[in-house]
């Protein structure tokens, strides 16, 4: 008997995967899939199939972000359902691959759940990704972890925007969660990043294991960091960039940017402020990989999001 | 040693400053592409010297900084020894040889009277090393000096003298072409990112090296005196598997973090 009213059902998550190396330079989850593809008792538990996977081999061994194309923007509907062939980008060809073993996506038969690891150049600490406002079983997971590791924080944000969204290779599951643990440059392997990239799945995975015994997880309500918009660098006629981030907004993720407060500064160090109407909060601030999408970092605004009560259909 | 006498060394009267020699180390690349936007030529103020200095300002490697990598086919700051450069060139031959060559006939030829008097050739590290000038010589006076001028005016910049120890014969980077030479290198910084208080670091490391020179070349003496030098002595790998190559092992949280202490001075 459930103790609470509305409390959602959800089948039992039963094939879970762990993505390491969508981006072969991100050594964390590169490092951790490896190990636990070879021994995987760390991520087993019961009445949960854990399937670490890397799952793109061609980058991880060249350590560069991609070959082709960034795979994690690859999963498009377009692409997935495009003919077969090897005239196909190397990440496409990759990205359909992936849908047959873990998917097809939006079907019936796609994983429960799929963490897809990443590490960013920007100090996000630990950050958890969802895609959907609406899925409460990713809710009550993301408010699991948090008290888990308390008083150590892991922060949530959400990309739910319809046009800053993307095609993630976790896309394919039910529930995919991605995790950015920074900051870590690309190409290296910092312990610390490592270890905590890891505790987090740990906790994740014992969320998953209790939910799946039957645990019902009451009405909760998770604070997260919303998605509004994107903001590049200042560039001249031709494109090149013209000033970096602020010295004051550096390493500054999550902490709130008022207007008139400094943002970028010309390389001859003049200060750029910040226009916008009110407070806001970034992220991703001077994420590398993001310079030729445009992006010195991502404008977020703080929402409370309630998550229903859920137990196991 | 007598450190109150004084020794004359020739005028430098043309210096390098190079960025982009990796083309992921983007507060070189910023820098230089900046100073190219300026006059490089040096003004004099001193009505007794006969022509100003001329400042070469080179990007190194352009195709790898086009694509934000290290390197395109093979490490470029590795194209300098005797050897590579001496070679007859071939198209078909890795992009950095072909471009060696033809940074030694603009700056070089290296080990000839044509080279240029100095190379200040402008790096980033993701390691945490604040300011390093790297050498191969621990008794280049030109680049001690130098070094001992950066501290003075950057006292708030953890900064360190590095002596590779290479023989010249053996030297193999850009920094190896010109009379007197050196490697600056600033971290952290992660590669293809710029960091706003390492790039001013570096502005204002490159601008005092300038103008150090300037001083020196109008007859300014500077006192001579000591300086701690760190001299390489070995290089340490990760632990890796036997059969695969693979590191198995990650830096200890501990000596992560030690030098991490330096951050605290390093916030310019």
């Amino acid at each position: 008997m459930s103790s609470y009213n509305n409390s959602a059902r959800f089948n039992e998550a039963r094939r879970v995967a762990i993505f390491g190396g969508t981006h072969g330079n991100e050594m964390s989850g590169v490092t951790l899939v490896n190990l636990w593809v070879k021994n995987s008792a760390e991520i087993q538990r019961k009445r949960v199939e854990t399937k670490p996977f890397i799952t793109n081999p061609k980058a991880v061994e060249k350590c560069t972000r991609y070959v082709d194309t960034d795979l994690n923007r690859a999963f498009s509907p377009e692409n997935l359902s495009a003919p077969e062939g090897d005239d196909l980008p190397y990440e496409v060809q990759r990205a359909q691959e992936i849908n047959r073993i873990f998917g097809p996506k939006g079907s019936p038969e796609a994983y429960d759940v799929i963490f897809d690891l990443h590490n960013t150049t920007s100090n996000m600490g630990c950050t958890l990704i969802l895609e959907s406002s609406k899925d409460h079983f990713n809710l009550q997971m993301m408010n699991y972890i948090k008290k888990a590791i308390a008083p150590a924080s892991c922060l949530v944000l959400l990309n739910e925007h319809p046009l800053l969204k993307y095609s993630t290779s976790r896309s394919i599951a039910k529930h995919p969660v991605g995790l950015e643990v920074g900051p870590q440059p690309q190409g290296v392997l910092r312990s610390n990043i490592f270890e905590a990239m890891r505790v987090i799945l740990k906790h994740a995975l014992d969320f998953i294991e209790l939910f799946n015994e039957g645990m019902e997880f009451p009405p909760c309500t998770v604070e997260v960091f919303w998605v509004s918009e994107r903001i590049d660098y200042p560039r001249d006629a031709n494109g090149n960039i013209i000033a970096m981030v602020h010295p004051n907004l550096q390493d500054c993720d999550w902490e709130p940017l008022n207007p008139g407060d400094p943002m970028f500064q010309t390389f001859d160090g003049k200060t750029i402020h910040y226009q916008g109407p009110g407070t806001v909060y970034p992220t991703f601030i001077n994420e590398a990989a993001y310079y030729e999408k445009q992006q010195a970092f991502v404008i977020t605004r703080r929402e409370t999001l309630v998550a229903s009560a859920i137990r196991k259909a | 040693m007598e450190v109150d006498k004084v020794v004359h060394l020739p005028r430098l009267s043309r210096v390098a400053v190079c960025g982009g020699t990796h083309g992921n180390e983007l507060s070189g690349v910023y820098l230089v592409k900046e100073l190219l936007k300026a006059k490089n030529v040096m003004k004099e103020d001193n009505d007794d010297e006969e022509r100003p200095a001329s400042v070469l300002m080179v990007l190194s490697n352009p195709w790898a900084m086009q694509q934000c990598r290290r390197y395109v086919n093979t490490d470029l700051n590795r194209c300098f020894t005797h050897a590579a450069l001496s070679g007859p060139v071939s198209k078909k031959d890795p992009y950095e040889m072909i471009r060696s060559k033809e940074l030694n006939a603009l700056l070089g030829p290296k080990g000839s009277p044509e080279a240029v008097d100095l190379v200040c050739d402008l790096h980033n590290t993701t390691s945490n090393m604040g300011l390093c000038l790297i050498a191969y010589s621990d008794c280049d006076w030109i680049c001690l000096h130098i070094f001992r001028y950066l501290q003075r005016q950057m006292p708030d910049i953890p900064m360190r003298y590095i002596h590779l120890d290479v023989s010249s014969k053996e030297s193999y980077s850009l920094d190896s072409v010109g009379k007197h030479g050196f490697a600056m290198e600033i971290g952290p910084q992660p590669h293809g990112v710029v960091r706003s208080n390492i790039y001013t670091t570096m502005k204002h490391g490159v601008q005092h090296v300038l103008d150090w020179v300037r001083f020196y070349n109008s007859g300014t003496v500077f006192e001579g005196g000591f300086v701690d030098v760190y001299t390489t002595v070995k290089n340490m790998d990760y632990p890796r598997d036997s059969e695969t190559g693979n590191i198995t092992a990650a830096i200890h949280p501990q000596l992560q973090v030690q030098s991490e202490m330096y951050l605290h001075f390093f916030i310019y």
